[in-house]
């Protein structure tokens, strides 16, 4: 993984960057862009796992869709990392079961 | 309650196209998307589109979505619900839209849905493993959000999206092994596109297919297997690539739940992707105040797509009583015709064919 630099039509101008706590540690993301997007960027490929296998499950259809991506976020489980934008100090971690309603 | 004329489900380039052509013929319009940017799949699109969307001077996909945005936000009489998703339609005509903290009830006198469409899946070994990806998702993450998820891909699928991902790879200066294809021709893709990856190395390898993918946590290789005619695998024909990512672009089905909620009349017609809502000229279903255009109404592309979104807006408008143009429908109607002539659409004819002679 990396994010693109030099690209022969599209331009990535510098965007504000910003840091969250992945499974615990302190990790840098680009403010507003997809966390899922954030954690490629960074090399963390699994989202959560399965619910009876416990197989890693990651990326696969950027539109809030497959659920491949459902990820605990500040606390809430189920949230569509692909479509979820990135802010400050936001705590992401691996989701391990359905998530429970409280 | 909101109460707009006009619902339109889903802002890329058909949702956008029908919010306009209502609004502009006077109607008031609610454009919901789960997205937080209007745009839809046209945001990824690098390449350049030419004709009636483009206005003949070859604008690139990302370019005609932030024009049709720009002319969206401005609209007096549009108004956009982003992050939001159209979560349950009820019998009484109360739609109802939300995210995580907010909800909306929604009364509206017409709807179009234009909710898109989805990635197919195929069955192989760990096909759920990380570094398996849908084309589409990785088009977005390089071309919206700049990142690369790997750095050497297998394609599986040698169709219009295949072939055009592998190009946009190379051009972000990944490194593309090769694209595989069950079928012993290639997909629909243009031959101009075609050609030009097998010009810049990347080969295709036809009436083959993908058995599974392995590695440490990630997609560390995948093995391809040589098939017959009946897609049968010949054993001493199978074949290692060395990647990070595979990905599938083995076609797209119509995201038509909503529509199925509301028992809409659909029918099954591969031609179109699957099952397809049953719809005429103008969009409209067997439920007469709701409307589809766009991927949803049957799998095609960007162009027809905005076209389908400009004809069921006008005619929503129409049915609410404002003033409109019929002749600009009927020029519409020629101009989707025309563009369906191409050797690529003769599928989608042949499904529209099909799902025309079947009753409402």
């Amino acid at each position: 993984m990396r994010r693109i630099t030099v690209h022969p039509i599209l331009n990535f101008p510098p965007k504000k960057k910003v840091k969250f706590i992945f499974e615990g540690r302190e990790v840098e993301g680009y403010e507003g862009e997809p966390i899922a997007a954030a954690l490629v960027a960074n090399g963390f490929y699994e989202m959560r796992e399965s619910v009876n296998l416990h197989r890693p499950r990651g990326f696969f259809c950027a539109i809030g869709n497959c659920s491949s991506c459902l990820m605990v976020v500040d606390g809430k489980p189920n949230i569509r990392t692909c479509i979820t934008p990135l802010r400050e100090g936001m705590k992401v971690e691996i989701q391990k079961d359905k998530g429970v309603l409280k | 309650m909101i109460e707009p004329d006009v619902l339109v489900v889903g802002g890329g380039p058909a949702g956008m196209n029908a919010a306009l052509a209502a609004a502009n013929a006077g109607a008031t319009v609610l454009l919901v998307d789960r997205f937080q940017n209007l745009g839809g799949q046209l945001v990824k699109q690098t390449h350049k589109f030419f004709g009636w969307a483009a206005r003949g001077a070859g604008a690139r996909g990302f370019e005609l979505a932030q024009k049709w945005e720009g002319e969206i936000q401005n609209h007096p009489r549009i108004r956009t619900l982003l992050g939001f998703e159209v979560i349950g339609a009820y019998k009484d005509g109360i739609w109802l839209a939300a995210d995580l903290e907010d909800f909306y009830k929604i009364k509206p006198k017409r709807v179009v849905i234009a909710t898109g469409a989805s990635e197919r899946m195929i069955t192989f070994e760990n096909n759920d493993y990380p570094g398996v990806y849908g084309a589409g998702a990785v088009q977005t993450l390089m071309n919206v959000y700049g990142v690369l998820p790997g750095e050497r891909y297998l394609i599986v699928g040698s169709g219009n999206v295949g072939v055009i991902v592998a190009y946009q790879l190379l051009q972000a200066q990944a490194k593309v092994e090769a694209i595989i294809d069950i079928l012993p021709r290639l997909g629909g893709a243009y031959w101009v596109h075609a050609a030009k990856i097998q010009r810049a190395g990347v080969p295709i390898l036809l009436k083959r297919t993908i058995t599974g993918v392995y590695g440490e946590g990630h997609v560390e290789r995948a093995e391809t297997i040589g098939v017959d005619e009946k897609f049968q695998p010949i054993p001493g024909t199978e074949r290692t690539f060395s990647v990070d990512v595979v990905l599938l672009a083995v076609g797209l089905m119509p995201l038509s739940e909503l529509l199925f909620e509301l028992g809409v009349r659909e029918y099954y017609i591969p031609e179109l992707g699957g099952f397809v809502p049953w719809h005429d000229e103008t969009g409209r279903t067997s439920h007469p105040e709701i409307f589809v255009a766009g991927d949803v109404a049957g799998i095609e592309e960007a162009t027809t797509a905005a076209l389908q979104g400009r004809i069921s807006g006008l005619q929503t408008a129409l049915d609410l009583g404002y003033e409109v143009n019929k002749d600009e429908i009927d020029e519409l109607k020629m101009l989707l015709t025309q563009f369906r002539r191409s050797s690529l659409s003769e599928k989608v004819c042949q499904g529209l064919e099909r799902l025309h002679t079947k009753g409402v």
